[in-house]
C-alpha cells in the first residue's frame, strides 16, 4: 500500500508540474507581443544566449563536418561514389545533425546558464522584488529570454551546418582528393530548398522553443536554494537533451517518413 | 491619505488564516496598521512574519480572512488593480533583492523606467535625490556585488521610495548588520516616515531597535497576536510570554528545549 501511495504521489507531482509548465508556456506566449515595444531587452538576450554560444557551435560544427567527410569518404568510395560526398555531408547536416547537435549544445551552453541565472534571481528574491515593484517578472525577465532562444536557435543551427559543410569539404576535397567540382555541383543539385533546408529550419525552431521553455521554466520553478538551483540546472540539460532527441524522431517521421 | 482618512487604518487584517502544508502559520489574525505611523510586527523566528508581508503585498493568498489596504481587498483585486496598488507600496527585502546585473544607479532608476515615461534627465534627478536621502549618492556607479549588507539595504530603500509610495514594508531591516549600519537604518526608517508622510510596517525580532522607532507593536506567536500596544505598554505587559520576548530571556514560558521525548529515555534508546 505504501509503495502504491508513493507511486500515486509521484504521478500526481509529475502531472502537476507538467500542468504548471504548460500554464507557464501560455503566460510566455501571451506576453510575447509586449516585446514589440521593448526590443532592446530581446537584443540583450540574443547576445547572451546566441552570440556567446557561437564559438562552441562553430568549433563543434567544424569537427562534426570533418568526421562526416572522413567516414562518408570511407563508405562511399567502396561503392565508387566518392563524388557524392558533398551531398552526403550536406544532407546529414542540414536535415539532422545541424538542428539536433546545435540544440544539444545550446541546451548545455545557454540553457543551463538561463536556468541558473533565473534560479539565482529567484533565490535572491529578485523576482519577488520585481513583483512587489509591480513589474511582472515573466514579462520583464522570462519572455525576452524565451523569444531570444526562439530567434537564435535556427541561426545557430544554420551556422553549424554551414561550417560543417566546410569541414567536410576540407577533409574530402583538401585531404582525400575528392573532385571539387563534383563535391559542390552534386550538393547543389541534390539538396532541396523546401524538402531539406526548410524542414531543418522547422526542426531547429521547434528545438529552440522547447529547449528554452524547459530552461526558463526550470529556473522559474526551482526550489530557491543553492541545491535547488543546481538540481534545476542538471534537469534542464538532461530534459532538454531527451526532448530534442525524442522530438527529432517524431519530426523526422512526419517530414521524411514517406520518402 | 486625505485629512478625514487620517483616523482610519491603512491596512486592516481580519480573521487571517494561512495554511502551508498541514501547519497553520496564521490562525485568526487581526491587525490594524495606522496611517502615518510606524507599526512593528514582532515575534520569534519562524512565526511567519515575512509571510505576513507577502500576504499584505498580495504575493500569497490567505486560506481565509481578508487583507484590506487603503480600502481595497488585496486578494479580490484583479491583476491590474493589484499592480497599481503595489506601485503605492514599497517593500524592503531582507536581502535587499537588488538586481545583480544592474548598477546602483540603474537599480534605483528601475521602477521609474518601468512605470513612467519620464525623460532621462528627470530620472537622473530623481535617482540622485533618492540616493542622497539614504546617503549613498557617491555609490551610484557601484554594482550590487560591491556593496556591503548595510549599503545594499539602503540602496534597496532608495529604490523602494523611488515611486513615492504611501507605505513601506520592512522585512527584518536590522538583521545581520553591524552596529553603525543598524543605527543608520533605524535613523532612516524614522526620518523617512516623518519626512515623506509614509506608513511603515517593520517586521523584526530585534527588540531594542524596533521599540525605539515604533509607535505601536504587535507581538505574534504561533499564528496569533499574543500582545499589542505601545513599546512602553508591552514592556510592562502582564503576560509573562511577552515580557520574556521583550527582555530577551532564554527561558520562560517559551521553553529553551525543542519539544522532545524524555532525555534519559532517549539516551538509553540508542543502546538498543
Amino acid at each position: 500500500m505504501n509503495a502504491l501511495a508513493r507511486l500515486g504521489r509521484t504521478g500526481l507531482a509529475f502531472f502537476e508540474r507538467l500542468g504548471r509548465g504548460h500554464v507557464f508556456l501560455a503566460q510566455m506566449l501571451y506576453g510575447l507581443p509586449s516585446m514589440l515595444l521593448r526590443p532592446r531587452l530581446v537584443v540583450q538576450q540574443i547576445y547572451s544566449v546566441g552570440v556567446l554560444s557561437l564559438l562552441i557551435i562553430a568549433v563543434s560544427g567544424l569537427f562534426v563536418g570533418m568526421v562526416l567527410g572522413l567516414q562518408g569518404y570511407n563508405t562511399l568510395s567502396d561503392f565508387g561514389a566518392a563524388e557524392s560526398l558533398g551531398v552526403m555531408v550536406a544532407l546529414t547536416l542540414v536535415r539532422e545533425l545541424g538542428p539536433v547537435v546545435a540544440a544539444l549544445l545550446y541546451g548545455g551552453r545557454a540553457g543551463s546558464a538561463l536556468t541558473a541565472e533565473i534560479g539565482l534571481m529567484k533565490a535572491t528574491e529578485q523576482l519577488s522584488g520585481m513583483e512587489m515593484m509591480a513589474v511582472d517578472p515573466v514579462r520583464r525577465v522570462i519572455v525576452p529570454r524565451f523569444l531570444a532562444g526562439m530567434i537564435v536557435m535556427p541561426l545557430l543551427a544554420a551556422i553549424f551546418s554551414a561550417i560543417g559543410v566546410y569541414g567536410g569539404y576540407f577533409v574530402g576535397v583538401g585531404l582525400l582528393g575528392v573532385d571539387e567540382g563534383a563535391f559542390w555541383s552534386q550538393m547543389q543539385a541534390n539538396v532541396d530548398l523546401h524538402e531539406d533546408i526548410l524542414n531543418g529550419v522547422i526542426k531547429s525552431v521547434v528545438f529552440g522553443v522547447v529547449v528554452t521553455w524547459i530552461a526558463v521554466f526550470e529556473g522559474y520553478d526551482c526550489v530557491p536554494t543553492s541545491e535547488g538551483v543546481s538540481r534545476a540546472t542538471t534537469r534542464t540539460v538532461v530534459h532538454s537533451a531527451l526532448a530534442v532527441l525524442g522530438l527529432d524522431f517524431v519530426l523526422t517521421a512526419l517530414m521524411f517518413g514517406d520518402v | 491619505m486625505s485629512q478625514d482618512g487620517e483616523q482610519q487604518s491603512l491596512v486592516e487584517i481580519r480573521g487571517l488564516r494561512f495554511v502551508r502544508g498541514t501547519r497553520a502559520i496564521f490562525d485568526g489574525l487581526d491587525i490594524d496598521i495606522a496611517r502615518g505611523k510606524v507599526t512593528a510586527i514582532m515575534g520569534p523566528s519562524g512565526t511567519g512574519k515575512t509571510t505576513l508581508l507577502k500576504l499584505i503585498g498580495g504575493q500569497l493568498r490567505p486560506t481565509a480572512g481578508t487583507v484590506t489596504v487603503d480600502g481595497q481587498n488585496v486578494h479580490r483585486l484583479r491583476r491590474g488593480g493589484l499592480y497599481s496598488l503595489r506601485k503605492r507600496m514599497g517593500m524592503l527585502f531582507q536581502s535587499g533583492a537588488l538586481l545583480t546585473d544592474l548598477s546602483v544607479y540603474d537599480n534605483v532608476a528601475f521602477p521609474l523606467r518601468e512605470h513612467t515615461d519620464l525623460p532621462e534627465v528627470m530620472v537622473r534627478d530623481l535617482v540622485l535625490m533618492k540616493l542622497q536621502a539614504v546617503g549613498l549618492r557617491g555609490a551610484r556607479d557601484l554594482m550590487p556585488s560591491e556593496l556591503s549588507g548595510g549599503m545594499a539595504r539602503r540602496i534597496a530603500l532608495a529604490r523602494a521610495i523611488a515611486l513615492d509610495p504611501m507605505m513601506i514594508m520592512y522585512d527584518e531591516p536590522f538583521t545581520g548588520l553591524d552596529p553603525i549600519s543598524k543605527a543608520a537604518i533605524v535613523e532612516l526608517i524614522d526620518t523617512l516616515n516623518e519626512a515623506l508622510g509614509l506608513t511603515s510596517i517593520v517586521v523584526s525580532h530585534d527588540v531594542q531597535e524596533t521599540a525605539a522607532i515604533s509607535d505601536y507593536i504587535y507581538v505574534l506567536a504561533e499564528g496569533k497576536v499574543v500582545g499589542q500596544g505601545t513599546p512602553d505598554e508591552l514592556r510592562a505587559s502582564p503576560s509573562e510570554w511577552v515580557r520574556q520576548f521583550m527582555q530577551g530571556l532564554p527561558d520562560g514560558p517559551v521553553p529553551y528545549h525543542y519539544p522532545a521525548t524524555d532525555y534519559a529515555e532517549d539516551l538509553l534508546a540508542g543502546n538498543g
